[in-house]
């Protein structure tokens, strides 16, 4: 490790472009068997052989430049990618990340893009105000021969990206109803409530799908449902009218935890704790008011804040080109799916430490 | 002080538009106010409308300046150049559009909204499936019309039912995001029709399609604006309304056409943004009237109206853009560059105030 020294020397950009070539022609090399003549060709980047064994992939390896693209952090999830991001580059001293302002205009984030592309980054974490508006600059980075890993929000067309880091959103919906079914024991009458995120949303019919799937194994179905829009304020509005339409609730999942700081509001201003209350996304908050058991809320589901950090992470083996080190297979793979766990006060003290603060 | 005369004191000046058989001293002033060039005596360098051009121009070296310390060749170079223009294309031609409405003493809050209706209008399956048995001109045709449709009702609740602009264009601006979340089912529909994507991701000799529309919508507004009758009688109708009706113009039916340009602007504009993203949805265009007001405003476009600049706002399009773009270029986050943002406008601002006023006083 210590021969790359002058390396490091050149990691401006005008070498990274030689280093995806060189890891291009290594793959090649590697199967004809020829890699130590094909690194000796490219001065620019000779070592950046395959050599990290099992195990070692934290360590330093090649210096990688990694762009990074996200919405607007106007909702606490959504800073804590970013900000997760951030703190796993710090982690790495040879990651190089390139950080582009966090916007909801899908032109202005197609130029980030451009930019990215134009600077011939090594590779570009990409979590897309919309998928499929983005999916065409994702194309262009792919054929510039720059690898992309789409996070969260998936593009339209399966060779716009190499990785895929997504939640799983369905599994959130069946998590939860999962929880209902279990609470309920049997009672075929209890009433259950439902106040989802932003309606538009794929993420949200996924997820209530979900819900509604889980719990008609069980012989329940949702009596009464709302949408609001993933704030506080929203959430208030939200379930102070749901609360006044229903007398009496026996469950309750919301969505989105940010929104649900607005739901406990609601809550507590109309005195109703004859029902529980679950949670959705996972954040610190909730967690604690889980921890405490003094609220309504007993449990929450986890839509991880980590996939953006995930997908850099990734990008990084990726271009070291090692492997996921617990997997057999030597790539790593296509489409990483999270899952999404009931968060309890029995295990709360497992996920407290990942959870985001809103 | 030409420029200012056709802002402050009006009658005389449309008098003379109407009538170019009088050609007083104001008739002068309004046509060289028009062509946006040439400071005349006594005003100083900075306060002829050549003079605020040049403060923009200095203002976007700067920028550039910048860019090209801070990030040396990756922001001198024709990819990122083309990045920049690319960017600030789709912008660039709404704010042409929003420069006459200004100009012309209203107001259009509506041009995002109108941009979104345009594009799912533009994009649904039915008018693909149309497009795919005829032409795809049929979804340009589509966007153009819905967005010049938009721009009809606008004018003519202003024009006609007499409500300000400011409430007109923000109840389109609900109605019309709302209408195009009905018709998408709130989706993002994606473009199948290659016949169109083809056309508007070519190149016209190595400059994308979308910049040279934006060329192509520059020049023509400011023929328009600075060359025709239509242009000075924008500035006749923003300057003062009662004055224009009385020397003859039909300020009503110009109030119209000036909507229905700039919501023909927002349908070309959807279109632009259809092709780069090869969608339309009812996001598009989210909070675009803010960064288009802004353009137009710092490119020294008064908001009261009667006076105007082309140039000023391709100017002030190119700012905003460069800059987010040296911004981007140097890792920055959204909230330092709102910051700066800000303060361009406000400085901006404050600088054409001054400078208006020491123009009066001369």
């Amino acid at each position: 490790m210590r021969l790359r020294t002058p390396l490091r020397r050149h990691q401006s950009r005008r070498y990274s472009g030689l280093v995806v070539g060189a890891v291009a022609v290594l793959t090649l090399a590697a199967c004809t068997g020829s890699a130590e003549d094909a690194a000796n060709d490219d001065k620019g980047s000779s070592d950046a052989a395959p050599v990290a064994a099992a195990g070692s992939n934290d360590e330093e390896g090649d210096q990688v430049t990694i762009g990074f693209s996200a919405p607007a952090a106007d909702h606490g999830w959504m800073a804590a990618i970013t900000n997760n991001v951030r703190d796993l580059a710090d982690q790495y001293p040879d990651i190089d990340l390139q950080i582009a302002e966090g916007t909801n205009d899908v032109n202005l984030q197609i130029s980030q893009v451009e930019t990215f592309i134009n600077d011939k980054v090594d590779a570009i974490v990409l979590l897309p105000f919309d998928g499929a508006a983005m999916t065409p600059i994702a194309l262009k980075a792919m054929e510039a021969g720059i690898p992309v890993i789409n996070v969260d929000r998936e593009f339209d067309d399966a060779n716009a990206a190499r990785v895929t880091v997504l939640g799983d959103n369905y599994g959130m919906g069946v998590s939860a109803g999962q929880y209902v079914c279990e609470q309920a024991d049997g009672n075929k009458d209890a009433v259950v409530a439902e106040i989802a995120g932003i309606d538009s949303l794929p993420l949200t019919q996924d997820r209530s799908q979900g819900f509604e799937d889980a719990l008609s194994d069980c012989g329940l179905d949702v009596d009464a449902r709302q949408a609001a829009d993933f704030t506080v304020e929203s959430g208030e509005r939200v379930a102070a009218n749901l609360l006044q339409a229903e007398p009496k609730i026996d469950f309750l999942w919301n969505h989105d935890d940010d929104q649900g700081i607005g739901v406990l509001a609601a809550i507590e201003n109309a005195g109703r704790d004859e029902f529980t209350m679950i949670g959705g996304a996972g954040s610190a908050n909730a967690m604690r008011d889980i921890q405490d058991g003094n609220k309504v809320l007993k449990a929450t589901v986890i839509y991880p804040s980590t996939q953006g950090a995930d997908g850099v992470k990734l990008a990084r083996l990726l271009l070291q080109q090692k492997a996921m080190g617990d997997l057999v297979e030597v790539e790593v793979p296509r489409t990483v799916q999270l899952f999404a766990p009931v968060v309890t006060s029995d295990n709360v003290d497992q996920y407290l430490d990942t959870a985001f603060e809103s | 002080m030409s420029d200012q005369t056709s802002g402050t004191g009006k009658g005389p000046d449309v008098a003379a538009v109407e009538n170019p058989l009088a050609p007083s001293q104001d008739s002068i002033s309004v046509e060289r106010a028009a062509s946006g060039s040439e400071p005349t005596a006594g005003g100083g360098l900075m306060s002829g409308p050549f003079g605020r051009n040049l403060g923009l121009v200095l203002a976007l070296l700067l920028i550039c300046a910048a860019g090209v310390i801070t990030a040396g060749d990756r922001f001198a170079s024709i990819d990122n150049t083309l990045t920049i223009l690319r960017f600030a294309s789709t912008i660039g031609v709404v704010s042409i559009g929003m420069t006459f409405v200004i100009t012309g003493g209203g107001i259009d809050l509506s041009v995002g909204a109108i941009l979104a209706l345009s594009s799912v209008w533009a994009t649904t399956f039915a008018t693909q499936a149309m497009a795919q048995d005829t032409h795809w001109l049929v979804m340009v045709f589509a966007a153009l019309a819905v967005g010049a449709g938009c721009g009809l009702v606008n004018g003519l609740v202003i024009a006609y039912g007499k409500v300000v602009p400011f409430i007109t264009t923000l109840a389109m601006l609900a109605a019309a995001r709302g209408l195009a979340e009905i018709i998408s089912e709130r989706r993002t529909q994606i473009v199948t029709v290659d016949g169109f994507k083809d056309f508007f991701s070519t190149d016209v000799l190595g400059v994308p399609l979308l910049v040279v529309i934006f060329a192509v919508v520059s020049v023509a507004g400011w023929v328009l604006f600075n060359r025709t009758t239509f242009g000075r009688r924008t500035l006749a109708v923003g300057g003062n309304p009662e004055a224009a009706r009385l020397a003859g113009i039909n300020v009503n039916l110009h109030t119209v056409l000036l909507y229905v340009l700039v919501g023909f602007c927002c349908g070309l504009a959807a279109l632009m943004l259809v092709s780069r993203t090869t969608t339309g949805t009812s996001t598009h265009g989210f909070m675009m009237e803010l960064d288009v007001i802004a353009a137009v405003v710092i490119g020294g476009t008064l908001l009261t109206g009667g006076r105007g600049t082309i140039v000023g706002t391709v100017l002030g399009v190119l700012i905003f853009a460069t800059l987010g773009n040296v911004f981007t270029l140097n890792n920055q986050d959204t909230s330092t560059q709102a910051v700066a943002k800000g303060l361009i406008i406000v400085v901006a601002v404050l600088l054409q105030q001054r400078l208006a006023r020491r123009a009066s006083s001369t």
